[in-house]
């Protein structure tokens, strides 16, 4: 499925960037939520939470009150984050096995969790594990178990793929992760929350509205 | 006289069988039991089925045992990683079977083997390539698909300290899989980096208690270990 969008006009528009995604990200998290950001640029939105505000990150691999990168000095093969880049652990922060990590997941412990996506449909179905290429080997982590069990599950990724096909869709054709899961989708154009009744436009880059939006990604978006 | 702690890696391995399940503990570098993984290597028991997170990474340890063919089938949940050549190229040839688990699932089926549990329902990938051919059900309006324990004949796990009683502890993210996977193998063997006496380890503090322990050796650590625990914040 290629679009017929001709492309060359969105070069000219205006982009968040993977940073400014991440700070808006980061500003709709409220304070107290207990957080699990995924692999990929959903961990950059731990470099943008507000300073006044505690909010407590969940590590997969056994982390509450996970802190940012440390100084090289202090790097531990034994302190990692879910990416196993090396971290650092807040006063109040705790370890835990696998097991009860994955039950804080599943048992709807986790406020808000992060995910990046290459497909995401309006009912909120998502698809971030697998491409679906034959050839491909698959490897799924705690995708699943995240996408299911947050109270809120965020996806952040680029609206349109390189040939302008856009990733947020009325189905989805790659394999599934979770079925109704995505609750919000904040991209480079555009900030979406997928409701019952169905999509609805947030926020966009200066540019684009609505009806070009929908020109997009070829569906019927609500105003906010 | 209960005496848990092996002489050195050889002993504390003797007698893992051809066909074995083995489980490997560790996310990442941290807490994979790396002398153990190489012991096994060296042991020689081969036609083996790997339960672990990961498929092995670089040249060593794991990987190593793929590429020598001594690995059947492996269960886990990310195998594919940008240096995992070797179980890629085992997968490709079909010289490995992969069955590919969520993680959360992976630990909980892992958890129930060690707690008896027969079969539980998990919402996790409900709906999903992976639950296909598997019982579902809806329960509280939700969909849920059955899972299934795994055991293993044998686990192999990296902690911190231990005891001749197998009391362990463990150093931050290196604990991961342990805990679980002590308690879901009939023979679980877990290298340390310091034995010390009966009763030195704090009992509030014992993380997996001996029982699920069979046998213990002692291991230097390797790798880098600079982190510092925060100090408390002023009263």
């Amino acid at each position: 499925m290629t679009s017929d969008i001709d492309l060359k006009p969105l070069t000219g528009l205006p982009r968040w960037s993977r940073d400014q995604i991440a700070q808006r990200v980061a500003r709709d998290i409220p304070p107290g939520a207990v957080v699990n950001l995924g692999i990929g640029a959903p961990t950059g939105v731990a470099n943008h939470l507000p300073a006044d505000r505690e909010i407590i990150l969940h590590s997969e691999n056994g982390v509450l009150g996970m802190g940012p990168a440390p100084a090289p000095e202090h790097e531990d093969d034994d302190l990692i984050n879910a990416g196993k880049q090396a971290v650092t652990l807040l006063p109040g922060g705790c370890f835990f096995h696998h097991a009860d990590s994955f039950a804080m997941m599943r048992g709807g412990h986790l406020d808000v969790c992060v995910l990046g996506a290459f497909q995401v449909a309006v009912n909120g179905d998502l698809a971030n594990w697998h491409t679906g290429a034959p050839d491909a080997i698959p490897a799924v982590g705690g995708a699943m178990d995240l996408a299911i069990g947050a109270k809120q599950t965020w996806v952040m990724m680029d609206l349109l793929t390189k040939t302008g096909d856009s990733k947020l869709v009325a189905q989805c054709s790659y394999p599934l992760t979770g079925l109704a899961c995505v609750k919000r989708v904040y991209t480079d154009l555009a900030v979406f929350e997928l409701r019952p009744e169905g999509a609805l436009l947030r926020d966009c880059v200066e540019g684009l509205d609505r009806v070009a939006l929908e020109g997009l990604t070829g569906l019927t978006l609500r105003a906010a | 006289m209960i005496h848990k702690i092996h002489p050195d890696v050889a002993s504390a391995l003797a007698g893992i069988a051809d066909g074995a399940t083995v489980m490997i503990g560790g996310f990442g570098l941290a807490g994979q039991p790396q002398a153990l993984i190489e012991g096994l290597i060296e042991q020689g028991a081969r036609d083996l089925t790997v339960v672990a997170n990961n498929a092995g990474n670089g040249d060593g340890g794991l990987a190593r045992l793929i590429e020598l063919g001594r690995v059947r089938k492996i269960i886990c949940s990310f195998p594919r990683q940008h240096d995992s050549q070797h179980f890629d190229r085992a997968y490709r040839a079909g010289k490995i079977e992969l069955e590919l688990v969520p993680q959360g699932n992976l630990a909980e089926r892992i958890r129930a083997a060690g707690a008896g549990i027969g079969a539980f329902y998990t919402p996790t990938g409900y709906g999903t390539r992976l639950a296909e051919g598997k019982e579902t059900r809806i329960i509280d309006g939700r969909g849920q698909v059955l899972e299934w324990p795994i055991r293993a004949d044998v686990a192999l796990i990296q902690a911190e300290r231990g005891d001749r009683w197998g009391n362990l502890t463990y150093r931050m993210t290196a604990r991961n899989f342990g805990p679980i996977m002590a308690s879901a193998a009939a023979l679980t063997i877990a290298s340390v980096h310091e034995v010390v006496p009966l009763g030195a380890l704090d009992p509030e503090a014992v993380v997996t208690p001996g029982i699920f322990v069979q046998r213990l050796v002692q291991v230097a650590r390797t790798g880098v270990h600079g982190a510092v625990l925060p100090a408390a914040e002023a009263a």
